[in-house]
């Protein structure tokens, strides 16, 4: 008879990695229907491409390290950033960009550094960053939202934008967020008056999107995936800062915060991206900082930067200053006085 | 007046951040990170150094070599002013404060080869900056090294317990950092 010693704690938590990284796959939901809707269903494309080539990149790293393949692949962790990093990249995309986002998300930023649990970056915001400055033409071209192109495309479409991209053709326009940066003469009535795209709110298409990501993050908050301090702080200071520089809407207004807050990557990286457990702080105080200068970096790249939407930089040069933030607010610990490091 | 010097100290700090922009002073940031406390006393000697050397760098060209014509010997004055400089850093600072010394003693000579010195030096007489511009350039390509340096040993760290690849363990990692970490700061391009 074996009498084994288990250290404290006794209680498990219901939560194991393959069952957050579940939730997380389930709380994208809302918005990629939405994105499905508007945009077709080039991104459902996306998500399975690319993570065909997310699990055949890990699987053949495991291999090569002689680590358990199946066992790892078991935590989806790789799914979780390939369909994260498809969600970003535009709709129609071909596959070899795919597959290329895939290989720095899973081979550069999460193998090297030793898998899931020790990557510095997020890795699908480290793919996506090495695409938009590799592949700027390709990265640019979004599809024009449904009820301002002519017709949505269809699976079959999307298939073949996918894999034969030179033979499909399909209507793309300038995101909202490309429209107000390149705006300098117009007040924002008359822009928003002038280009239907804008909508009413964070532009067509783009609002609904924007509110599907919110819905999925604010469950994955009531199932206690993260804590709601880095998005709440994010989101927080970037509509602090759109509406200090409001400037009553003229033409050199950033636009609104409401704008601001649904348009782009905003709420996707706010309750997606930015709540990584891994490469965030995590100290409390730690995420309130990380997440309010992600914020603020959101703002000024994309008021004052070349590239029209910030999320994937702004996170990075945050994920580099993590551990440093970490280092200056480890919490206090129990029965030792304020200020008194140990 | 005032904007044009923050547009330029922004620019040294993060625009064009000498280390992961322009890739100069890339011995100390690749050297000195492994801990974060060695980094801090690099990067505050550097700091004092490299704004001194600029403000003297830009006073030896000005006063001596441009009024005589010599201005194709700057290379060589210039290395000759940032080691008298450091020299004299170092003396000072083991009279004055014995102290500070044992905590910036083993940096300090290492900072005569840091090429980030001389580039700012060589970099100020090309851009044709005044005294002023000159000195604040100076302290802003080093609080930009400091920045960057101080960031990255706080991240090595927290590297050093990670399962790297055998292959890719110590500098190969750090390297493959700086890297994505240079892509990050390519976010800022535009900014001023």
């Amino acid at each position: 008879m074996s009498l084994l010693r288990i250290t404290s704690p006794h209680a498990h938590g219901p939560l194991s990695t393959t069952r957050v990284m579940q939730t997380v796959l389930l709380a994208t939901l809302p918005g990629v229907a939405a994105l499905v809707w508007f945009f077709g269903p080039g991104v459902l494309v996306n998500i399975a491409v690319t993570s065909f080539f997310a699990i055949a990149f890990e699987a053949a790293v495991l291999k090569l390290r002689g680590r358990p393949v199946l066992r790892t692949l078991d935590d989806h962790s790789a799914v979780v950033t390939a369909t994260l990093l498809a969600i970003a990249l535009p709709p129609y995309a071909p596959w070899w960009l795919l597959a290329v986002g895939a290989a720095a998300s899973i081979l550069l930023a999460k193998q090297l550094y030793g898998g899931l649990g020790y990557n510095p970056f997020n890795p699908a915001m480290v793919g996506y960053v090495v695409l938009l400055i590799s592949f700027p033409v390709q990265m640019s071209t979004w599809a024009a939202p449904r009820g301002l192109a002519a017709e949505v495309p269809g699976l079959v479409d999307a298939l073949q934008a996918c894999f034969i991209p030179a033979s499909f053709d399909g209507a793309t326009m300038a995101t909202p967020l490309d429209i107000l940066r390149q705006n300098s003469d117009q007040s924002l009535a008359a822009l928003y008056a002038g280009t239907p795209q804008l909508g009413a709110w964070g532009g067509v298409g783009w609002q609904w999107v924007s509110l599907g990501f919110l819905a999925g993050g604010l469950w994955m908050l009531y199932r206690g995936i993260f804590t709601w301090h880095a998005p709440v702080a994010m989101l927080a200071a970037l509509a602090a800062l759109a509406a200090l520089f409001y400037d009553g809407g003229g033409p050199g207004s950033g636009g609104s915060p409401l704008f601001h807050l649904l348009s782009g990557a905003t709420m996707f990286g706010a309750f997606f991206i930015v709540t990584d457990p891994v490469s965030s702080a995590v100290s409390t105080r730690g995420r309130l900082i990380y997440g309010a200068l992600i914020g603020v970096l959101i703002y000024l790249i994309r008021t004052r930067g070349n590239y029209p939407d910030a999320v994937a930089f702004a996170v990075l040069i945050m994920n580099f200053a993590a551990p440093f933030i970490d280092y200056y607010t480890q919490p206090r610990s129990y029965g030792h006085a304020r200020g008194d490091r140990p | 007046m005032l904007a044009e010097y923050s547009v330029l100290l922004i620019g040294a700090i993060l625009v064009n951040n000498f280390v992961l922009v322009q890739f100069l002073g890339l011995c100390p940031f690749m050297g000195v990170s492994n801990k974060l406390e060695t980094a801090m006393g690099m990067s505050l000697a550097t700091t004092f150094v490299l704004t001194l050397a600029a403000a003297s760098s830009y006073l030896v060209y000005n006063a001596i070599l441009e009024p005589l014509g010599l201005g194709y010997l700057r290379t060589i004055s210039f290395i000759l002013v940032i080691a008298v400089v450091v020299q004299f850093t170092e003396m000072a600072v083991r009279k004055s404060s014995p102290l500070l010394h044992r905590v910036l003693g083993v940096y300090l000579p290492l900072i005569t080869t840091n090429c980030a010195v001389l580039g700012v030096a060589l970099l100020n007489i090309n851009k044709e900056h005044d005294f002023l511009q000159s000195l604040l350039y100076g302290f802003g390509a080093a609080a930009g090294f400091s920045l960057v340096l101080v960031l990255f040993a706080a991240m090595r760290e927290r590297l050093a317990v990670a399962d790297v690849p055998q292959a890719f363990a110590g500098p190969a990692i750090g390297m493959i950092t700086a890297g994505l970490m240079s892509l990050a700061f390519m976010g800022f391009a535009g900014l001023v």
